[in-house]
This record gives C-alpha cells, sequence and structure tokens, in this order.
C-alpha cells in the first residue's frame, strides 16, 4: 500500500488505518463524529497528500487548459485565483474533478484526486503530446499536503507559522499564495474556512505535530466524508463518474458554455438531453440513507427512479442525509420514497448545501 | 483485546450475560463496535417476540453501515433496554453495559453452543490477517 509522509505521525496518534484506494490512510483517531464536530467548531486537519498537485510549465499552458478542461480558464486572470472544474472525456463524461491554481502565464498548478492520480495523467500527457507538445507536466510527489479546516482553523495556522500571516490573511476564498516552502491555500472540502497547505514532504510531520500541539485535532476520512456531504461537495466515483454528465450530477454551475472555445466534451455536452438532476434528501423516518438506495416518487409524475449517490448520517443535523440522481421534474419539498435495505423510508427533497459555517441551511 | 471472561459469546460477535435467574442479556461485543465505529441507531426486537438461535433479530447502524445482529440463543424477548435507542454511542463507550434485550431461554441445549471468552478469543484470531 502507499504511504504519504505523515503514516507513522497517524499511527502515532492512534490512527485506525484503512486502504484507501490502495493507500493506507487515517479513518479516524477515535470518533469520527467528535472528529467531525471539532471541524465545525473549531478547527481540524486532513493529511491529504494522497491528492495529486501536477505542475504545468511552460509557454501556452492557457490554451492548453482552455481545451481541457470544462470550465472556464480565462475566468483565471488575476495570479493566486483558483479554479474548480471537470475534466471531461469526448462523451461528456466526467474524468476527474479537480482545482486549477493559476501562479503565471507559464505556471498553472492542478490538483487531482487519489484514486484517479494515474488515469488523469496519462490523459494529461496524451493530450499534450497531441496539441501542447511544448509543455512540462510534473507530478508533485515531492510534495505533502495538509488541510487545516474549520472557523479558528486559520487563527492556528497564523500561531504555527507566524510569518505566513502576513502573506495569508487578505487572501479571499478560492485565492492561493506562496510563503517561503509553502503554498497556502484558502480552499477545502468542509464547507467551513481554513487553508489547504502543500509543502515538501520532509516538512508535513513537523507542521501536523506542531498544529496538534496548538489544538487543531486530527481528522480522518470518516468525518471528511460526513463534512463533504453536509456542505454539499461531490465525490468522484460516487456522485459522478466517466459514464455522467457534469450537467446531471450538480455540476453545470462549473461548465461554461457560453464562450466560443472549444474543450473536450463540449460536443457531446451540447447535444445531449439532460434528463437528470442531482439533489438532496432529507430521511425523515430513523435510519441512514446510502450510495445506491433506489429512490421512488410519490406521484408517479411521468414515471421514473432515481437512485441515492452519496448518503450518510449529518452530525450536524443529527439526520440522515444524501444526494440523489432524480428526474428533473422533482422539486425541493417534495416528498419521496428511499428503498433502505427491506423498509421503504419517507424522504424529502431539498437543495443542498445542507449546512455551511457550522449551521443549517435546511 | 476486550473480552469479559465472565461472558458467553458469538462468531457473530454478540455477548451474552447468563443470569441467576435464568434470564440472557444480550449486546454486541468491543470488536463489533469498533469495526463499526461510531453508532447512530439501534432497532431493538418487540417484546414478546420469539427468536430461534442464529434468527436476524435487530439491527445495529454506524455512520459506515448498518449490521444485523442475530440471537445467540432461542428464547422469548422479556425486556428491552429503555436508553439503547436514545443513545446508541453507549455502545461504543461502555459495550458491556449497553445491552440490548433480554430473553428468557427456550432451549437449554442451545447454551452449549456459545462460545467462553477463551474460544471467542480464537475466533478473533482466526479473524484477523
Amino acid at each position: 500500500m502507499k504511504t504519504t509522509s505523515l503514516n507513522q505521525t497517524h499511527r502515532n496518534m492512534n490512527a485506525k488505518m484503512v486502504d484507501f484506494g490502495g493507500w493506507d490512510m487515517p479513518l479516524h483517531y477515535g470518533s469520527q463524529l467528535d472528529e467531525h464536530h471539532k471541524v465545525r467548531s473549531d478547527a481540524g486537519m486532513f493529511d491529504v497528500s494522497h491528492m495529486l498537485a501536477v505542475d504545468i510549465k511552460g509557454k501556452g499552458v492557457r490554451d492548453f487548459l482552455r481545451q481541457l478542461v470544462a470550465n472556464n480558464v480565462d475566468k483565471l486572470m488575476q495570479p493566486g485565483k483558483a479554479l474548480y472544474t471537470c475534466m471531461l472525456n469526448p462523451r461528456g463524461g466526467v474524468i476527474d474533478d479537480l482545482i486549477i491554481y493559476f501562479l503565471s502565464e507559464s505556471w498553472f498548478r492542478i490538483v487531482v484526486n487519489a484514486g484517479t492520480a494515474d488515469k488523469d495523467m496519462s490523459w494529461i500527457l496524451a493530450r499534450r503530446d497531441e496539441i501542447a507538445s511544448g509543455l512540462e507536466i510534473i507530478p508533485r510527489r515531492d510534495l505533502a499536503m495538509i488541510a487545516v479546516q474549520g472557523p479558528n482553523a486559520r487563527t492556528k495556522v497564523w500561531q504555527v507559522i507566524p510569518e505566513a500571516q502576513a502573506a495569508t490573511e487578505n487572501l479571499k476564498l478560492f485565492q492561493v499564495t506562496t510563503f517561503d516552502k509553502y503554498f497556502i491555500a484558502r480552499t477545502g472540502y468542509t464547507g467551513e474556512d481554513g487553508f489547504e497547505i502543500t509543502l515538501p514532504n520532509s516538512d508535513a510531520a513537523y507542521l501536523w505535530k506542531s498544529l496538534h500541539t496548538a489544538g487543531v485535532g486530527p481528522t480522518g476520512l470518516g468525518a471528511r466524508d460526513t463534512l463533504r456531504l453536509e456542505a454539499g461537495m461531490n465525490l468522484y466515483g460516487q456522485d459522478m463518474d466517466e459514464t455522467t454528465s457534469p450537467l446531471e450530477s450538480g455540476l453545470a454551475w462549473t461548465v461554461d458554455l457560453k464562450s466560443e472555445r472549444n474543450f473536450i466534451g463540449k460536443k457531446a455536452l451540447l447535444e445531449t438531453h439532460v434528463k437528470y438532476q442531482l439533489i438532496g434528501l432529507l430521511l425523515l423516518d430513523r435510519g441512514v440513507l446510502r450510495s445506491h438506495q433506489k429512490v421512488s416518487l410519490q406521484y408517479n409524475k411521468e414515471g421514473g427512479e432515481g437512485e441515492i449517490t452519496s448518503g450518510g448520517f449529518s452530525p450536524t443535523l443529527n439526520a440522515s442525509i444524501a444526494f440523489a440522481r432524480l428526474p428533473l421534474q422533482i422539486s425541493a419539498g417534495d416528498e419521496v420514497q428511499v428503498l433502505v435495505r427491506d423498509k421503504t423510508l419517507r424522504a424529502r427533497v431539498v437543495k443542498y448545501p445542507f449546512v455551511r459555517n457550522g449551521k443549517s441551511l435546511i | 483485546m476486550n473480552i469479559p471472561t465472565h461472558l458467553k459469546y458469538t462468531k457473530s460477535h454478540e455477548w451474552v450475560k447468563l443470569e441467576e435467574d435464568g434470564t440472557a442479556i444480550i449486546g454486541i461485543t468491543h470488536h463489533a463496535q469498533e469495526l463499526l465505529g461510531d453508532m447512530v441507531f439501534v432497532e431493538i426486537p418487540q417484546v414478546g417476540r420469539h427468536l430461534k438461535q442464529g434468527e436476524e433479530c435487530a439491527v445495529v447502524e454506524s455512520v459506515k453501515a448498518a449490521a444485523d445482529v442475530y440471537a445467540p440463543i432461542s428464547g422469548e424477548v422479556i425486556t428491552t433496554n429503555p436508553e439503547i435507542e436514545s443513545a446508541p454511542e453507549k455502545i461504543n463507550q461502555d459495550t458491556y453495559s449497553a445491552w440490548l434485550y433480554k430473553l428468557k431461554p427456550s432451549n437449554t441445549a442451545d447454551l452449549s453452543k456459545l462460545l467462553d471468552s477463551t474460544e471467542y478469543q480464537k475466533v478473533l484470531e482466526s479473524e484477523t490477517h
């Protein structure tokens, strides 16, 4: 199994380790419920070094990215801005979702998911060879990444790296800056404020332990999933994959179909009739919603059924929530039925996100 | 390993406390709650229900997954734990006090199929690789 530079540190902190897509990662350090609450109320930290940062350098990076991804990189006009986007295949299916950081015209960094990193690299290298042969594509396995999230996250980071405060205190959401050996972005996957800090592998354990001493709670993959679900954030492989369109995955807002530029998958998106939406569910009966459970419509409006893509228990709401791919005619407020093991349970359709900045939105 | 010696066990990770009055108190083991993680729901059987040894009779649901709980011996459900449905986290925090239900055994031969703590420990050792 693959390990990050924090593997021994996690084990020393009593982490329950699991195999996550070939990586030996911490599921929790005792209680994923406690870790979830700590992120919403104070500050927690995640080892996300299994994700891959890829530097794209040379002349014409912007033009390459205009074709490679569905969102419009021309929204990144100021160095230090970040953009969330999908990378599509020619059928309009999602190869991965990723964040692009604009550092200079000759240097963009993208961060891709751990489970899709090898696939993404093959795809990007092949496209580079076809349309942008002068560019360097550099996978940065020499870098670790620690996400510090929560209302007190940024304050704790400044406590531990005081010299970084001046460089980062004016960062807006989705902005990034480099300071000393750190690449610090005001981004995250929890719906709370915070920083994602990229730094050399050899420095990761020291930063993690210093943050821990400052009171930041180690947080595992279990809480990472309940936090992102509450925050309405997609998980690749569950909420979308190569067989689903971003337009049926709640990601239409990340697709720019208006500009003239031609990107891979654009033609397929324009030619396909959208029949489904990704929308939220709140379970009304007792139980837990989970992926792949079938959803049926209370009133058979033109028939059709749906399926839960991601489901789970929301510790902040103390109820079960889910994302479901449902026919377009369903709206927020409708009641549906979910087949949970052998019972039919009632759920209400709600728009997500469910929680932001520690508070319920539904 | 957390396997109290005064209790009996099953391969499916239930514990049984045999009381002086002949009744049996049932819960799930430390190993089971550790595998499942933080508990969020419990479904316990109805009082009066007659269970056969090995029958599915309850469900414990954690953030991670739902797991069926099986009757360790045959009998009639005579009480259920009034606190456990509103405080499922007790299964994680205080496993051997977090009982689910109490049975009046109906077949003494079933008792011989239960494992003692040493036998249960062997089950766990063979499970971990």
